[in-house]
């Protein structure tokens, strides 16, 4: 259980159900369960290092051991990488190869082709998405009802997590170049979760777009979550350093981290930080 | 005295101008209201607006503009050559890439005036590569030729630094670096650049009397007592520290150093002297207008500077290579 062992470390509060889940599901005996397993995709990595059986999964992708994107870094130290190039993926003799929608799409085309099967997870934009993202995973390897245990646990503690907020501070979020999450992502969705209600949606932003410096300055926000910085240098991300976003936005926020960037269960962990940002607010 | 007229007319319209820009953007403000929490702080984000926002661009789209338009009337002056353009013949580039390697290398994070000094070395570099490959007695030829071979290596050398960048955001902006915006700058960079800008149009001023000797040529000049290789030292020095520091800020902006002394010199009657603070205002004006316009057309996108300057300035920059077509072929 090499990599539950990591993940327990990682989810210190989904021991209990993550092993007892691990545990309780063998092996469904049977053709379709996938023994060799490769993982091409940031976010179909996590989430196969969260489902797989042991040595179901043989490789991930070279970004799930990226800090910076992954949550799961540190798990992902235990597989063998790929960089989402067909010839690679193929000479690994997978019997399935989970994917996004968007990634490497040339690739997993070529692999079909070949006759490996390939299976496409769109990005979640919503909460619900990622639900559905786990037991879809769990279908595809054979792990359903570790998945089941994993999506009831999600559900249970996303309902503990979703605030009763009696009032509702205005938060914006602000990622390199102005771009602002509106309500209908994943992102927007971890903000309401939390008890936030979000600008970009105000201004009519519902899927996202840039948001100018001046607007976001005149809608007062409560709140401005930027986002994690990369290392080096860029325009894009000098725009944090603004002054005016020191005397207009309330609080220093948290900043988005790997924990938002895929519908994994560890977007609870963003919704908790968030949380505790607007209860630090109302204390104000 | 028409000179004195067009000085007087430059200035009302830079300030003007001026006046637009701070009223302009995406928040949408009254006029009257914009201009009252400039002046007076309400407290409110209006006032956080006008005074860190829109101010600075304006500020700088004016000393940007005028360090271009200065450099250019002073480089086309000594060099007795209506092509010769900031922009065009690298210096632009060059600093651009100064500015690059400060900012990716962490000098410009280490040290406030690392990012200047280093666009300024850039663009030092590309003028005395300019005055040695085409000096005075170069042909538009050399001189264009040896402008495309740097522009050319500084934009490349800066796409590779930007796509070396660990930074994923760094590749997405070689179009800022090659083409120039000013959105949001802020009062950081007014701080760091403008010094330098200033101290660059205090050397070119001095070359007035140089310049206007030179029109006589080389030997006239140095029999009227011009010292020819300290009014190079100062042009070289003067340029790198006015282009230097705007790029540092704004990007690469080209044709502002092209077509504002074109349009001006019938104005000031051919004299160079006149030409520069002519030019130097015409260039505040146009880069005003032109920051003015990126924000009326397509408010939304970052639409870059050099775009429209370059859609103004390459007809004109085609019509020039047209009438000297003669000494180029």
């Amino acid at each position: 259980m090499r990599a539950g062992r990591h993940i327990a470390g990682w989810l210190g509060r989904w021991r209990p159900g993550l092993m007892a889940a691990l545990f309780a599901a063998p092996l469904t005996a049977g053709a379709e369960v996938p023994g060799r397993v490769v993982s091409m995709n940031l976010c179909t990595d996590q989430l196969a290092m969260l489902l797989a059986d042991e040595d179901q999964l043989i490789s991930v992708s070279h970004l799930a051991r990226d800090e910076r994107s992954s949550a799961m870094a540190e798990v992902a130290e235990d597989y063998p990488i790929n960089h989402g190039r067909a010839e690679e993926v193929f000479l690994l003799a997978p019997d399935l190869v989970v994917t996004g929608v968007f990634s490497a799409a040339v690739a997993s085309e070529m692999l079909e082709r070949l006759g490996v099967r390939v299976v496409r997870f769109s990005p979640a934009s919503s909460l619900e998405d990622v639900r559905a993202h786990i037991l879809r995973m769990g279908a595809v390897l054979g792990r359903e009802e570790a998945a089941a245990a994993m999506a009831a646990r999600f559900d249970a503690d996303l309902a503990r997590l979703r605030a009763e907020a009696a009032v509702r501070p205005r938060a914006a979020l602000y990622a390199p170049n102005g771009y602002s999450s509106g309500d209908r992502t994943l992102a927007g969705e971890i903000l309401a979760a939390a008890g936030f209600d979000n600008i970009a949606a105000e201004i009519g932003f519902s899927a996202g777009g840039i948001l100018p410096m001046e607007v976001l300055m005149m809608a007062q926000p409560d709140l401005v979550v930027t986002s994690e910085r990369f290392p080096a240098a860029s325009r894009a991300e000098e725009l944090f350093d603004h002054p005016a976003l020191d005397g207009g936005a309330g609080g220093t926020a948290p900043r988005t981290s790997h924990d938002w960037v895929c519908g994994t269960p560890f977007v609870l962990r963003a919704v908790a930080e968030m949380a505790e940002a607007r209860r630090a607010l109302e204390g104000q | 005295m028409r000179f004195g007229a067009l000085i007087g007319g430059l200035t009302a319209l830079t300030v003007a101008l001026f006046a637009v820009s701070l009223v302009t953007g995406p928040a949408r403000t009254g006029v009257g209201a914009g201009l009252a929490a400039l002046l007076r702080d309400d407290g409110g984000p209006l006032t956080l607006v006008m005074r860190e926002i829109r101010l600075p661009r304006a500020i700088l789209a004016v000393m940007v503009g005028a360090s271009l338009g200065l450099a250019g009337a002073a480089m086309q002056g000594y060099l007795r050559n209506p092509l010769a353009e900031p922009g065009l013949i690298g210096v632009s580039g060059s600093a651009a890439l100064g500015a690059v390697l400060a900012i990716q290398t962490g000098l410009a994070a280490a040290i406030p005036l690392g990012l200047p000094v280093a666009a300024l070395t850039g663009a030092a570099m590309a003028v005395l590569l300019i005055l040695a490959l085409a000096g005075p007695r170069g042909t538009s030829l050399t001189l264009i030729l040896a402008g495309i071979a740097i522009s050319a290596l500084a934009g490349a050398l800066t796409s590779l630094v930007l796509n070396l960048s660990p930074n994923p955001f760094a590749a997405n902006e070689i179009v800022f670096w090659m083409m120039g915006s000013l959105a949001d700058r802020s009062f950081t960079h007014v701080w760091i650049a403008p010094p330098f800008m200033a101290l660059g149009w205090g050397m070119l001023a001095t070359l007035g009397r140089g310049i206007d000797a030179l029109t006589l040529g080389e030997d006239a000049a140095e029999a009227m007592g011009i010292r020819l290789s300290r009014l190079r030292l100062t042009l070289i020095g003067g340029t790198a520290a006015a282009v230097g520091a705007a790029t540092a800020v704004a990007g690469a902006i080209g044709f502002v150093g092209l077509v504002v002394p074109h349009i001006l010199r019938p104005l000031v009657g051919a004299q160079p002297s006149r030409l520069l603070p002519a030019s130097a205002l015409g260039g505040a004006v146009m880069v005003l207008a032109a920051d003015i316009a990126v924000r009326v057309v397509l408010p939304e996108r970052d639409l870059k500077l050099g775009v429209l300057t370059a859609l103004v300035g390459a007809p004109l920059f085609l019509h020039l290579i047209y009438k000297t077509r003669r000494e180029i072929a």
